[in-house]
């Protein structure tokens, strides 16, 4: 099940950076959606993986699940969900200003074009 | 009520920022109130802070009371108390270059102001990286916020990429954090430096990874060469106001590393990264040298303070960690004067802007060149500003014999001069090269900037005669960080405060 997990962890991750270079608006976002999968998954097999095991104190039981990364988990993936909603809000109010849907315009002669 | 100081400068402005969100859509007036209200009650609570813990008190405060390390513990010691203190006083002065017109530029300014502040506030006063992290992303969702206000085809451009970078960096933020606690077992600083020598010798490769994987998001953070790209652009773009808070964004980057680094993995020292705050040096004054705008200038000038910054951190004596920290509080104040003139500049010249080129004359020419010339030697590092004293005092406690030593100093000295020619360059295109008449409608600068710039020079030239207890201040914090026992035994221990 590790292997399964790291393959998963692995090929999300390449995709997320593969498509984080590609440089346009549309296919970065995906690209960090599909990194924040990935953290996601990595984060919550912190704690190392278990099987039937629970995650709270119960009569009996000797094997426990480790708890703190599901309550990381969750934290991080409120806050990537928000992250993501606001990059797609800035990306389509920069289309509509900019008319741009590159991301690496140089900001240096952006700069002097439209500051002057 | 002395017990539960910790908390509140992430109170505050988190309680007062959720008022104005309810309250002040409409109302720009109301809003200022709340916000200079909230201002003054973070500087008294920060000074409080200041006289618990400048004996060297380390105050520990256990949200909800579960001790460390299940709970979440926030920690206020010298270092990071002056921080708040800092942050506080930087916060104040300029939510008065606010008044002049940036608050009325689009919604919620303060707001978002207010919740940047908590952001960093969290992120000094954090005794665990997960927090650490959380306050990060409090900090970062509101600089974007921040940085977009007013818009602009070139503000929103270069946000864009300042988002992306630095939603890459939350990604490594998780990744590293989950691979020290996979092999750590705890998120605490305190904790963690009770467990990194017990780790066995199997999860060791883990937990340094995982470790350094942390330390490069700081310097992501930091805007350390090589990982200083997004920097100049996107301080460069954002509202003038907003790039002198951002001054201090870098410097919490470098905060986190100190108490990262040193106190969670003891690391002892950070020598490594002393080859990369010589580049951080010669990339910011180059910049400096070629930059097109007085924004972007102000940028370079932000990745080099870092860059002399570093210098100090990559010290393993306390007088030259001290010195760094020092000069920590002058760049911030020298970046956001920097960035404060940039601005009102932007707006003073109606053609130009804030491009590094001879134009029409302007309204206030004299004094926004004065303005210039002091900020240009706070930058520097000149006298009669803190910024000299600093780098007096950082280069007194580095010994010259052996290659390092000599480097740095060849560096921090050279670079000072590059900074001084590219400032004095930027300086006289832009103030002497004026030509004709300012436009007769043209109204001066606005006087809250000029306030908040007046009010900066202030505290820099302050800063410099409290230099001697100010130093002795911050080697004794550095004396802290190099040997944390005590703020492990406090955060750990027998609490302070139950």
């Amino acid at each position: 099940m590790e292997g399964l997990f790291a393959v998963l962890i692995g090929a999300l991750t390449a995709a997320g950076l593969y498509l984080c270079c590609l440089r346009q608006v549309f296919p970065v976002v995906l690209g960090l959606s599909l990194l924040s999968y990935a953290t996601n998954l990595f984060v919550f097999v912190a704690g190392r993986l278990s099987l039937g095991a629970p995650p709270i104190w119960e009569e009996g039981v000797t094997r426990f699940a480790d708890p703190l990364p599901q309550a990381l988990v969750l934290t991080a993936i409120v806050i990537s969900f928000g992250m993501t909603a606001l990059l797609v809000v800035l990306a389509i109010r920069a289309r509509f200003e900019a008319g741009e849907e590159r991301i690496d315009v140089p900001p240096v002669t952006r700069a002097t074009e439209t500051d002057r | 009520m002395t017990a539960h100081l910790p908390v509140l400068p992430v109170l505050i402005p988190a309680v007062s920022a959720a008022v104005m969100v309810a309250l002040t859509r409409q109302d720009v007036v109301l809003a200022r109130v709340l916000a200079f209200a909230s201002a003054a009650a973070q500087i008294g609570v920060a000074i409080l802070l200041f006289a618990a813990v400048r004996e060297g008190e380390i105050l520990v405060y256990r949200l909800g009371d579960w001790p460390v390390p299940y709970g979440i513990a926030l920690v206020a010691d010298r270092l990071s108390v002056a921080l708040v203190l800092l942050t506080a006083s930087l916060g104040a002065v300029l939510l008065l270059q606010a008044l002049s017109a940036w608050d009325r530029a689009g919604p919620h300014f303060h707001p978002l102001f207010q919740f940047q502040l908590m952001g960093i506030y969290g992120a000094f006063l954090t005794g665990d990286f997960f927090n650490l992290f959380v306050f990060f992303e409090v900090m970062l969702i509101a600089s974007y916020g921040l940085m977009v206000h007013g818009g602009g085809a070139a503000r929103l451009t270069n946000a864009m990429q300042y988002m992306v970078v630095n939603l890459i960096g939350s990604t490594l933020f998780l990744f590293a954090v989950s691979l020290v606690y996979n092999a750590a077992g705890t998120l605490n600083f305190a904790d963690l430096a009770l467990r990194v020598p017990t780790v066995p010798a199997s999860d060791r490769g883990i937990l340094m990874a995982g470790g350094m994987l942390l330390c490069v998001v700081f310097l992501l953070k930091a805007a350390v060469v090589p990982l200083q790209f997004w920097l100049p652009g996107a301080y460069g773009h954002a509202p003038g106001v907003a790039a002198a808070l951002f001054a201090l964004l870098s410097k919490v980057g470098a905060y986190a590393l100190l108490r990262f680094a040193l106190v969670g993995l003891g690391l002892g020292q950070l020598a490594a990264l002393e080859p990369l705050a010589w580049l951080t040096l010669l990339a910011g004054a180059l910049g400096v040298l070629a930059a097109p705008t007085l924004g972007v200038l102000a940028g370079f000038a932000s990745i080099a303070s870092i860059g002399v910054l570093f210098v100090g951190l990559a010290g393993a004596q306390a007088p030259r960690l001290g010195a760094g920290l020092y000069y920590l509080v002058h760049s911030t104040l020298a970046g956001a004067a920097l960035f404060v003139l940039a601005d009102l500049v932007r707006a003073a010249r109606r053609k130009e802007g804030d491009a590094v080129v001879g134009g029409q004359n302007f309204a206030g020419r004299a004094l926004l060149g004065g303005g210039f010339f002091l900020a240009a030697i706070a930058a520097v590092g000149l006298p009669p500003l803190s910024g000299f004293v600093g780098k007096i005092a950082l280069l007194r406690s580095i010994p010259v014999e052996g290659g390092a030593g000599a480097a740095s100093w060849a560096f921090v000295l050279v670079t000072s001069f590059l900074l001084l020619l590219g400032l004095s360059r930027a300086g006289s295109r832009v103030f002497w090269k004026a030509q004709g008449e300012a436009p007769a409608a043209a109204r001066g600068p606005a006087a809250g900037g000029v306030a908040a710039l007046a009010l900066l020079f202030a505290a820099m030239f302050a800063w410099a005669i409290a230099a001697e207890p100010a130093l002795a201040y911050f080697t004794q914090a550095a004396q802290a960080l190099l040997k944390p026992g005590a703020y492990v035994q406090a955060v750990t221990g027998a609490g302070v405060f139950r």
